[in-house]
C-alpha cells in the first residue's frame, strides 16, 4: 500500500514537472509580450527598460531556472495587465468558480440521481424513455449555446433571473459565498445549471445502468422478501450500492468542470478564475495564463491522486494490476 | 465476427465480401432513430457542399450585402427582394447564407482535424502495441498525461500560445484528439498481434511496416470507426466553442460558433435569432453525427450481438 502511494505521489510529482516546462517553452514561443506592456510610442530607451526589469534581457535558460525557482516558492511574477501578483490574481477568483463548480456538481446529483434512478426502476416508462433521450441530447447540446439560450429564455424574455454577475456574497469563516442568500442563488442558478448540464447527463446514466444491475441483486430480492417498503430499498439498499461509482466518477469530474467553467464564466460575466483566464489570453498576459494552468494542473493532479488512492485502499485489486505494469 | 480467424494467411481481409457489407447496412438500418440520423447527416453534408449554389446570397461578397437589411426578423423580404426565412445578422447578413458557409467552415474544420488527428493517433498506437517496451511506455504515458487534463483546457491554452486561423485551430483539435484514437488502437491491436495471422505475415517474410499497416491495421478499424463519429462531433462542438470565446476562427471564416458570437450582443434586446438559428443547426449536425455513432458502435461491437 505504502510503495503504491509512494508510485503515485512520484508519477503525480512527474506530471507537474512536465506541465512546468511544457508551459514554459509553450510561452516562451508566443513572441516577445514587451509590444504588450509599452505604448506604440514608446522610446527603445523605454522598451529596453521594460525588458530589464521583467528580466527578459537574459538567455532562456536562465529565465527557465529563474521561473522554476519562483514557481517552487508559489510565485509566477506580476500580471503584465494588472500589475500585481498573478498567482493572488488566480486565487482571489478561486472562491468563485470553486462555488459555481460546487452548485453544479449539487445540482447534477439532486437532478441526475433520481431522473436516473426513475429511469432505471422502470426502463419501459414512457417517461424513462424521455428522460433517456433528454440525457443524449445532454451530451450533444454545445454548452455555450445553451448557456445563451437560458438568457434568452429566462432573463430576456421571462426577466425571472438576472443574466450577469455574482450578486451579493455573505462572508462566512473568512469564505464569501452566494449559496446563503436567496439573492445569490437567483444568479448562481443559471450558470450552476449551464454548467452541470453535461453532468446531469452523465449521472443520468451512470444511476441508471447502476440501478437496472443492482435490481435484480439478491440482497434487494432478499430485501423484498422480507416485505420492506419500495421506497426503502429503493432509498436505503439500491442507492447505497451504486452511490459509491457516481461519487468517484464526479470526484473526478469536479476538475472538468472547473475547466470548463472558463465558457459558463465568460457567457454570465461570473467573475472567477476562468474568465480572468480568458482575459489574460486576448491579453497575452503570460504570467497569469501559466499561473492559471499550473492552478489547474495542481487541483488535477491532486484530485486524481485521491481518488486513485481512495480506491486502491477499497479494492485491492486496482494495486496489484499496477504493479504488473 | 469470424472473417479475422478464417482468412489467416496472405489475403489481408480488407475488402469486406459483399454480402458483410450488405448485412451490415441492413444491420444499422434497423434502428430508425440511427436511420433518421444518417439521412440529416447527409442533408446537412449537402447543403454545406453545395452553399454556393443554394444559398440565396453570398454573405461574403460586400456588394451583395445592404446594411439596410441588418437585424432583421425571421421571414423579412431583403432588400434585394429574396426572403430571409431566419433573418439577418448585425451586418445585413442573410442567416441561411450565413449557417450554410458557416456549416462549410465547421464540417470542414471537423472532419480535416478529424482525420489528422486518426492519423497520427493510429501510427503511435499501433506503434506503442507492436513495439512494446520502452516505446510504448513513451507513447502511452503521454497519452494518459494528456487525457488527464480536459480537452476544451488544452485547447483553450493552445490556440492562446498558437494565435487565430483555420490551420492553429486545426492543430489545437488534432492534439487533443490524437490520444483517443492512440489509445483505442492499441487496444485492439495488442489483441490482433498475438493472433496467428501476424504470425504467418512475418514468416512469409513481410516487413515490420507492411506488418502493421496491412494486415493488423484493418483489424482494429472497428473501433476506431465509433471513435472517430464521437471525436468528429466533439471537434465540432469545441471549435464553435472556441469561436464563440473569441479565441477559434477570425471573422473572415465565420463558422458556426463565430456566427453566434456575433449574435450574443444583440441578445439581450430579444434579437434571439441571430445566435438561435445557428446554434440550431450546430446542435443538429452534432446530435446527426452522434446518433450515427451509437448505431455504428452497436452494429460493430461484436460482444452486444445476439
Amino acid at each position: 500500500m505504502l510503495a503504491f502511494i509512494i508510485r503515485r505521489i512520484s508519477q503525480a510529482f512527474f506530471v507537474v514537472v512536465a506541465m512546468v516546462v511544457l508551459v514554459f517553452f509553450g510561452t516562451y514561443v508566443i513572441g516577445d509580450p514587451v509590444w504588450m506592456m509599452v505604448p506604440g510610442d514608446a522610446t527603445q530607451e523605454q522598451i529596453e527598460a521594460v525588458r530589464r526589469d521583467f528580466g527578459f534581457d537574459q538567455p532562456v535558460y536562465v529565465q527557465f531556472f529563474k521561473f522554476l525557482g519562483d514557481v517552487l516558492h508559489g510565485e509566477f511574477g506580476r500580471s503584465y495587465v494588472h500589475g500585481s501578483s498573478a498567482i493572488n490574481l488566480i486565487l482571489d477568483r478561486m472562491p468563485a468558480t470553486l462555488e459555481l463548480a460546487l452548485a453544479a456538481l449539487i445540482l447534477a446529483v439532486l437532478i441526475g440521481i433520481p431522473l436516473g434512478l426513475f429511469a432505471g426502476l422502470k426502463p419501459d416508462h414512457p417517461a424513462s424513455r424521455s428522460i433517456m433521450a433528454v440525457s443524449i441530447l445532454g451530451f450533444s447540446l454545445p454548452t455555450f449555446w445553451v448557456g445563451l439560450m437560458l438568457i434568452m429564455l429566462f432573463s430576456v424574455m421571462l426577466g425571472w433571473l438576472p443574466a450577469t454577475g455574482r450578486g451579493p456574497v455573505v462572508s462566512i469563516f473568512g469564505l464569501e459565498t452566494s449559496m446563503l442568500s436567496l439573492e445569490g442563488w437567483r444568479h448562481l442558478f443559471l450558470p450552476a445549471i449551464n454548467l452541470a448540464l453535461l453532468k446531469i447527463s452523465l449521472v443520468i446514466r451512470l444511476t441508471r445502468s447502476g440501478a437496472r444491475e443492482a435490481a435484480l441483486q439478491d440482497y434487494v430480492k432478499f430485501a423484498r422478501a422480507k416485505g420492506l417498503s419500495q421506497q426503502r430499498i429503493v432509498g436505503v439498499h439500491i442507492l447505497k450500492n451504486i452511490l459509491i461509482p457516481i461519487v468517484t466518477v464526479l470526484g473526478l469530474e469536479f476538475g472538468s468542470l472547473v475547466a470548463f467553467s472558463v465558457v459558463t464564466e465568460t457567457i454570465f460575466a461570473w467573475p472567477g478564475m476562468g474568465k480572468l483566464l480568458l482575459e489574460a489570453i486576448q491579453r497575452l498576459d503570460r504570467p497569469l495564463i501559466v499561473a492559471y494552468v499550473m492552478v489547474v494542473v495542481l487541483l488535477f493532479v491532486t484530485i486524481n491522486l485521491i481518488v486513485d488512492i481512495l480506491y486502491s485502499a477499497l479494492d485491492p485489486r486496482v494495486r496489484l494490476t499496477g504493479t504488473q505494469s | 465476427m469470424s472473417r479475422v480467424d478464417l482468412t489467416p494467411v496472405a489475403k489481408p481481409p480488407t475488402a469486406r465480401p459483399q454480402g458483410e457489407l450488405r448485412r451490415f447496412i441492413q444491420r444499422f438500418a434497423e434502428d430508425r432513430v440511427a436511420l433518421v440520423g444518417f439521412g440529416l447527416l447527409v442533408l446537412i453534408i449537402l447543403v454545406a457542399v453545395l452553399a454556393p449554389v443554394i444559398a440565396p446570397q453570398n454573405p461574403y461578397d460586400l456588394g451583395k450585402v445592404d446594411i439596410m437589411d441588418s437585424r432583421q426578423p425571421p421571414g423579412v423580404k431583403a432588400g434585394d427582394g429574396f426572403t430571409m426565412w431566419l433573418g439577418s445578422d448585425g451586418v445585413g447578413r442573410d442567416l441561411v447564407s450565413g449557417i450554410l458557409y458557416g456549416l462549410r467552415i465547421s464540417l470542414m474544420v471537423g472532419v480535416i482535424s478529424g482525420v489528422l488527428a486518426a492519423t497520427l493517433g493510429l501510427f503511435l498506437g499501433l506503434t506503442a502495441a507492436y513495439m512494446g517496451g520502452r516505446v510504448e511506455t513513451l507513447i502511452m504515458r503521454i497519452v494518459d498525461l494528456q487525457l488527464s487534463l480536459p480537452s476544451v483546457l488544452v485547447a483553450l491554452i493552445l490556440v492562446a500560445l498558437l494565435g487565430k486561423g483555420v490551420d492553429k485551430i486545426i492543430l489545437a483539435l488534432v492534439v487533443v484528439q490524437w490520444a483517443y484514437y492512440a489509445r483505442t488502437v492499441r487496444g485492439s491491436a495488442l489483441v490482433e498481434r498475438r493472433k496467428e495471422y501476424v504470425e504467418a505475415a512475418r514468416s512469409l517474410g513481410l516487413s515490420h511496416a507492411r506488418t502493421v499497416f496491412k494486415h493488423i491495421l484493418p483489424n482494429c478499424l472497428a473501433p476506431v470507426i465509433v471513435i472517430a463519429t464521437v471525436q468528429t462531433a466533439h471537434a465540432i462542438s469545441l471549435e464553435a466553442t472556441l469561436s464563440f470565446l473569441g479565441v477559434g476562427l477570425p471573422q473572415t471564416e465565420p463558422s458556426l460558433g463565430v456566427l453566434i458570437a456575433n449574435g450574443f450582443q444583440y441578445m439581450l434586446s430579444g434579437k434571439y435569432w441571430i445566435s438561435f438559428f445557428p446554434g440550431l443547426a450546430l446542435l443538429l449536425t452534432i446530435v446527426a453525427i452522434n446518433l450515427v455513432g451509437d448505431r455504428l458502435r452497436d452494429v460493430l461491437n461484436p460482444r452486444l450481438e445476439k
